[in-house]
């Protein structure tokens, strides 16, 4: 049914609806046309929702309890954890939520590399993805400050530094960035505010993700142009509700285990020992979630250099809609780059591995190695697969393979025919 | 088509246009500024260090603005390996007569040029300063032998007050 036809059935509905359409908003988001074929990795969508929200509402009541100085910021983090009431629940819940976060938009991001959502006509919803990553590591990093230990001020004083590599203005930007000529407490107060803030630009963000993802609607697995509704779409309520709601709960099980068995694993030693400006930490490392693009930075023997690399390994995938020149979505009718998107996936990973590893040696080559393979991949591999690769025939719809027993058109066919 | 005439209209549309972006550069400059230090950051501009008790060989770390300045007091055998230096060698050659002109005193930043790190003493492949972070190596000037580092270790403004103190800044 279509969102114009919506009719409130109650006269103070129908009255309230005219004036503020939220119950037509509320039928289309119920209603809404789901392909009938999503699996497990489409659930981090809604996964995803539900870490902002926790993000959200751990950080407003540690922000209760926490002072933004650099004299008492690193006292106000023990005091959470040892005098006020559940904060060591609501610190660990918040410090892990990060890391849950991200564990859930990387495969979030990976999942529509795979399946190609960031084709045609997705571009939008795609790029307004990247946006909300990159605010993403930004409202980590300056959250990562805020406890002021060591790692929290050696972190924000090398991440500051990668401004001074610019040219002629570079150290303008990072005395404007400190409030003053090193990181203190200026830099402190302004990364407590602006971590306040960027959660709620996401929220935005987020809103308008979904709003450009409700007007093509979802890409599917096999990644074809699917009529809405039709026999190939369930309702958004109670299918997929239901469905992400069960996956919500496993996700929950993985995040429980950090917060509760586990819950300084995934941070750093180093950072309950408060900020020394005199002494830097033997070895310093970002959270695991920034490693691979740590890894490019250090790869690179000049400074700006690594800093452009840096920033590149990012944005590149901003414009990934162009670099993909495959007609085709699905990369399960893409033989070839099926094989190229797991060997990315590998190049990541390892990029991550050596990012935590001192950059020397061996370590230093690999990363090196790695680092030249993503970028060729999405600059040489991408744009020329699409031309080159045989891809496999794609079913005109969802409902076809299933009936048919094959994913294979051709197959399907001949089967249909042979029962005739 | 004829040329375009200028109408009264389009005067007053650039003239508003240019006055209310003056007027937005205006409010938007305070806002960008107020981030930049400020009058009690920058009253700690200078700093003075009592160096008496400092033996050639070692070194003294002070904070001023905020950042680790070292203070060496070099032995002979440092000055010499600083002196004998050829400038080919160097990534950003400076004389060790510049960067110290009292050569028993190396005075400067103890801050690597890379990203920030404070490097470490009496270590690296040249008898000077590492820095743990990304592997940079100074020499007994202070000056950038090898890593990623691109300058040499910033000698900042500073001048004997007396025989035993330093004013930095």
């Amino acid at each position: 049914m279509s969102d114009n036809d919506y009719r409130p059935k109650s006269k103070v509905g129908q009255w309230f609806n005219d004036r503020l359409p939220l119950l037509t908003l509320a039928n289309h988001l119920t209603d809404y046309p789901t392909p009938k074929n999503l699996n497990y990795w489409w659930t981090f969508g809604g996964i995803l929702t539900f870490c902002l929200i926790t993000q959200i509402v751990t950080g407003l009541t540690l922000a209760m309890h926490y002072i933004a100085h650099a004299d008492m910021a690193f006292e106000s983090v023990e005091h959470i954890m040892r005098d006020v009431n559940y904060g060591w629940l609501i610190r660990y819940i918040h410090a892990n939520g990060a890391s849950m976060f991200f564990l859930a938009v990387y495969i979030h991001i990976f999942r529509s590399l795979f399946y190609g959502s960031y084709k045609s006509p997705r571009e939008i919803i795609w790029i307004l993805g990247i946006i909300i990553y990159l605010l993403m590591m930004a409202a980590a990093f300056m959250g990562y400050v805020l406890p002021w230990g060591q790692m929290s001020f050696w972190g924000a004083t090398v991440i500051t530094n990668l401004f001074s590599a610019i040219p002629l203005v570079g150290e303008g930007i990072v005395t404007w960035l400190w409030g003053g000529y090193s990181v203190d407490n200026p830099t402190l107060t302004r990364f407590f505010t602006l971590h306040y803030l960027i959660p709620f630009l996401i929220l935005g963000l987020v809103v308008l993700h979904i709003w450009a993802l409700h007007v093509p609607g979802n890409n599917n697995p096999v990644g074809i142009d699917i009529k809405k509704p039709s026999k190939d779409t369930v309702p958004f309520h109670p299918y997929i509700v239901i469905k992400d709601g069960f996956a919500l709960l496993m996700f929950m099980i993985v995040f429980a285990f950090f917060v509760f068995y586990a819950p300084n694993i995934l941070g750093h030693a180093d950072n309950y020992i408060e900020a020394n400006p005199m002494v830097t930490p033997a070895h310093i490392v970002p959270e695991w979630y920034l490693l691979p693009f740590y890894a490019i930075l250090r790869s690179v023997p000049d400074k700006l250099l690594g800093v452009v690399a840096m920033l590149s390994a990012i944005l590149i995938l901003a414009v990934l809609p162009w670099l993909d020149t495959s007609k085709i979505r699905s990369a399960v009718f893409r033989p070839l780059y099926r094989q190229f998107y797991w060997i990315l996936v590998a190049d990541v990973l390892i990029l991550g591995y050596v990012g935590a590893m001192p950059a020397e040696g061996l370590y230093l080559l690999i990363a090196r190695v790695a680092t030249a393979y993503y970028f060729l991949h999405f600059l040489v591999i991408l744009p020329v697969l699409g031309f080159k690769e045989k891809t496999l025939p794609v079913p005109l719809s969802i409902t076809e393979p299933v009936l048919g027993g094959s994913p294979n058109l051709a197959a399907a066919r001949n089967k249909e025919s042979k029962i005739e | 088509m004829s040329e375009k005439k200028t109408k009264r209209r389009d005067f007053l549309f650039t003239a508003t246009t240019a006055v209310g972006a003056v007027g937005a550069a205006a409010v938007v400059w305070p806002m960008i500024d107020q981030m930049n230090p400020d009058a009690s950051v920058k009253a700690l501009a200078s700093t003075e260090v009592d160096v008496s008790s400092l033996t050639p060989g070692n070194t003294l770390t002070v904070l001023w603005r905020g950042k680790p300045v070292f203070i060496r007091r070099r032995t002979q055998e440092e000055i010499d390996e600083a002196r004998k230096v050829k400038m080919e060698d160097l990534i950003h050659p400076e004389k060790d007569e510049d960067r110290a002109k009292n050569p028993e005193w190396l005075v400067m930043l103890g801050v690597c040029t890379h990203l920030g790190c404070v490097p470490l003493n009496d270590k690296g492949d040249y008898n000077g300063w590492f820095c743990p972070c990304h592997g940079s190596h100074y020499d007994t000037s202070g000056r950038i032998r090898k890593g990623p580092a691109p300058w040499n270790m910033e000698v900042p403004k500073y001048e004997f007050v007396n025989a035993n103190t330093i004013k930095i800044g």
